[in-house]
C-alpha cells in the first residue's frame, strides 16, 4: 500500500519553476528520507504533500485522497523547517494547544513532550529554549495528533548525535507502528537511517531507491560518495 | 481531480477548537504582563487627561458638559482602536511565525481561528471596558444618563468590530511596517466622520454619506443614545446591531482571503 501518490507535479514559485514534474510514490508503514542540496525543492514537496502550496499541475494523493483534503487534515502531521510554535507560550500550553486541535487531551500533550526529551522543560516558554530544543517542541506538537502520516522538515538540524540517534529510533519506532515517515535532510549520513530515498536535485528526482541500491549504484560504502557518483553518472548521460 | 483546484474546504465550524484557539490567545496574552497592564489602565490615564483639559471650563446650562460628551465617545473608541492594533499585529505574527501555515494543516477551520481572535479579545475588551467605565464614572464623575451596562456592551462590540478589521487588514500587509499603518487608514476617517469632532448633521451632504457607511458612526451614535436616555432605544439597538453585523461580515472576508494554499 503507498500512502503517497505524486503524479506529474509541476510547482511554480514566483517566476520560477521550482518542481518541473515530479512523480513518485512513497509506501506506508516507511520513513522515506527526502534529500537534496539547499534549494532542491525539499520544502516546496513537503508544503504540496500537505497541502499549503499552490500547485501548476500535476496530482497529489496521500491516503487516498487529494492532498489537503479536510479529513486528510486529522490524519497528518507537518513539522515545517522553522521551528512554528507560539514563542509565547510554555512547551506544555503549545501542546496543550495542538493536542486540543486533533480532539487529544493533556495526557498525550505530555506524552509528546517526553518523547521529544523536553519533559524537563515542559513548563518553559518557547522563546527562552535552545535552537534545537524549540525545533522538537514544534515536533511534539505534530506528534501530539498521532497522525497516519507525518511529514518531517528537516527535523533533526541543530541536534547533537545522542539526540539525533533517539529521535531516529522514535521514527522507526512509529513506523514499526504503522505511520508513515517523510524527513527532509540534507546531511547524507542521515540518508542511511531511512528505509527509502527520495534524492531531489533542482526539482527533479535522480533517485528513487533504498540505501542500499543506491551504495550498488555508486560502488561505494559512503553514500555521500554514491550519491555523487550517481549524480556525475547522470550528467554525463544529459551531457 | 487535480490538486490545482483550491477548493474552498468545507469550514466544518467548532465551537469546541474556536473556545480553544480563544483560550490559547488569552494564554499568550496572560504571559505578556505589560500588555495587560497597557490594556487595563491606559484607557483610563488617557480619559483622565480629557477629564483634566475641560474640568475647569464653563459648561452651557442645559447642555451635556464636553467632558460627558466626548469622554463617553471615548469609551467606544478606545477599544476599537487598541483591539484593531493588537489583532493586526498578532495575526501578522502567526503568518510570519510560520503557526498560521501550520494550522492551516490541522483540523482547525480557517473561521474558527478567526473567531477564536474575536473571543479572545472581544473578552479583554469586556475587562478593558469595565475598569475604564468604572474609573470615568468614579474618578472623573462621568455622567452617564442609561445603563452603564450598555456602555460596556457597546464598548465589546467596538472591540469586536476593531479585531475583525484588523485581521482583515493584516491579511493585506506583509511586514510589520505595512501592518501598523492600516492604523490611521482604517481608524483615523472613521473617527474624524464619526460625529464627536463636527456633528454630522452640519457636514457637507457628502462627507455625511460617507459618514453613513463608515460602521464606527453607529457605535458613537449608540453611545450618545445611552448618554442621554435612561432607557435604552430603538436607535441604540438597531446602531449595536449594525456594528455587530459589519464585524461579522467582515470576519467572513477576513477568512474568505485567508488562503490555505499560497504560492
Ligand atoms: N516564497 C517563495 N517565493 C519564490 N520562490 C521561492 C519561495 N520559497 C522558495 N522559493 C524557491 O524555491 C526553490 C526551492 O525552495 P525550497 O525551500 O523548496 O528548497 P529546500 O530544498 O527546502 O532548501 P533548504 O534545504 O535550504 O531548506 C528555491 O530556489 C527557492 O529560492
Ligand atoms: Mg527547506
Amino acid at each position: 500500500m503507498d500512502a503517497v501518490t505524486v503524479t506529474d507535479l509541476v510547482v511554480d514559485r514566483g517566476r520560477r519553476r521550482v518542481l518541473p514534474g515530479l512523480s513518485f510514490t512513497v509506501p506506508a508503514g516507511q520513513v522515506t528520507g527526502l534529500l537534496g542540496p539547499s534549494g532542491s525543492g525539499k520544502t516546496t514537496l513537503m508544503r504540496a504533500l500537505v497541502g499549503v502550496q499552490q500547485v501548476r499541475s500535476g496530482r497529489v494523493t496521500v491516503l487516498g485522497r487529494p492532498a489537503g483534503s479536510p479529513d486528510l487534515r486529522r490524519r497528518v502531521g507537518y513539522v515545517t523547517q522553522a521551528p512554528s510554535v507560539y514563542a509565547d507560550l510554555t512547551v506544555r500550553e503549545n501542546a496543550r494547544y495542538f493536542a486540543s486541535l486533533y480532539g487529544m487531551g493533556a495526557r498525550e500533550a505530555d506524552a509528546a513532550i517526553a518523547d521529544v526529551g523536553l519533559a524537563g522543560a515542559a513548563g518553559q516558554l518557547v522563546a527562552d529554549l535552545s535552537g534545537g530544543q524549540r525545533g522538537r517542541a514544534s515536533l511534539a506538537c505534530a506528534l501530539v495528533g498521532s497522525p497516519e502520516v507525518l511529514v518531517l522538515d528537516e527535523p533533526t538540524v541543530g541536534l547533537d548525535p545522542v539526540l539525533r540517534v533517539e529521535l531516529w529510533e522514535r521514527f522507526h519506532g512509529l513506523a514499526a507502528a504503522g505511520t508513515t515517515l517523510i524527513v527532509s535532510s540534507h546531511v547524507m549520513d542521515e540518508a542511511g537511517r531511512c528505509d527509502r530515498l527520495l534524492l531531489l536535485r533542482d526539482g527533479e528526482l535522480i533517485a528513487d531507491s533504498t540505501p542500499a541500491q543506491l551504495r550498488a549504484d555508486g560502488h561505494s560504502e559512503d553514500l555521500e560518495e554514491a550519491f555523487l557518483t550517481v549524480v556525475r553518472a547522470r550528467e554525463e548521460v544529459a551531457a | 481531480m487535480t490538486a490545482t483546484l483550491d477548493r474552498p474546504a468545507p469550514t466544518h465550524l467548532s465551537p469546541r477548537l474556536t473556545v480553544s484557539t480563544a483560550g490559547r490567545i488569552l494564554r499568550q496574552l496572560r504571559h505578556d504582563h505589560r500588555t495587560i497592564a497597557m490594556l487595563l489602565v491606559l484607557p483610563s490615564l488617557l480619559l483622565g487627561l480629557l477629564y483634566l483639559l475641560w474640568k475647569d471650563l464653563p459648561t452651557m446650562p442645559g447642555q451635556p458638559s464636553t467632558f460627558d460628551r466626548v469622554g463617553l465617545t471615548m469609551l467606544g473608541i478606545f477599544p476599537f482602536v487598541v483591539m484593531f492594533l493588537v489583532t493586526s499585529i498578532a495575526m501578522l505574527r502567526e503568518r510570519t511565525s510560520g503557526t498560521l501555515e501550520r494550522l492551516l494543516t490541522t483540523p482547525l477551520a480557517r473561521l474558527d481561528l478567526l473567531l477564536g481572535y474575536g473571543l479572545a479579545f472581544g473578552l479583554a475588551a469586556a475587562l478593558q471596558a469595565v475598569v475604564t467605565v468604572s474609573v470615568a464614572t468614579t474618578v472623573y464623575d462621568l455622567d452617564v444618563t442609561g445603563s452603564v451596562g450598555l456602555v460596556v456592551l457597546i464598548a465589546v462590540v467596538d472591540a469586536v468590530l476593531g479585531v475583525a478589521l484588523g485581521l482583515l487588514a493584516s491579511a493585506f500587509a506583509r511586514s510589520e511596517f505595512q501592518a501598523v499603518q492600516f492604523m490611521p487608514v482604517i481608524v483615523l476617517p472613521q473617527f474624524f466622520l464619526c460625529g464627536l469632532l463636527v456633528p454630522r448633521e452640519q457636514m457637507a451632504g457628502w462627507l455625511q454619506a460617507i459618514s453613513d457607511v463608515l460602521p464606527l458612526t453607529y457605535a458613537v451614535e449608540a453611545l450618545q443614545e445611552v448618554g442621554s436616555s435612561t432607557e435604552a432605544t430603538g436607535t441604540m439597538w438597531v446602531d449595536v446591531g449594525i456594528v455587530a453585523g459589519v464585524a461579522l461580515l467582515a470576519l467572513a472576508l477576513a477568512a474568505a482571503t485567508l488562503r490555505r494554499r499560497t504560492s
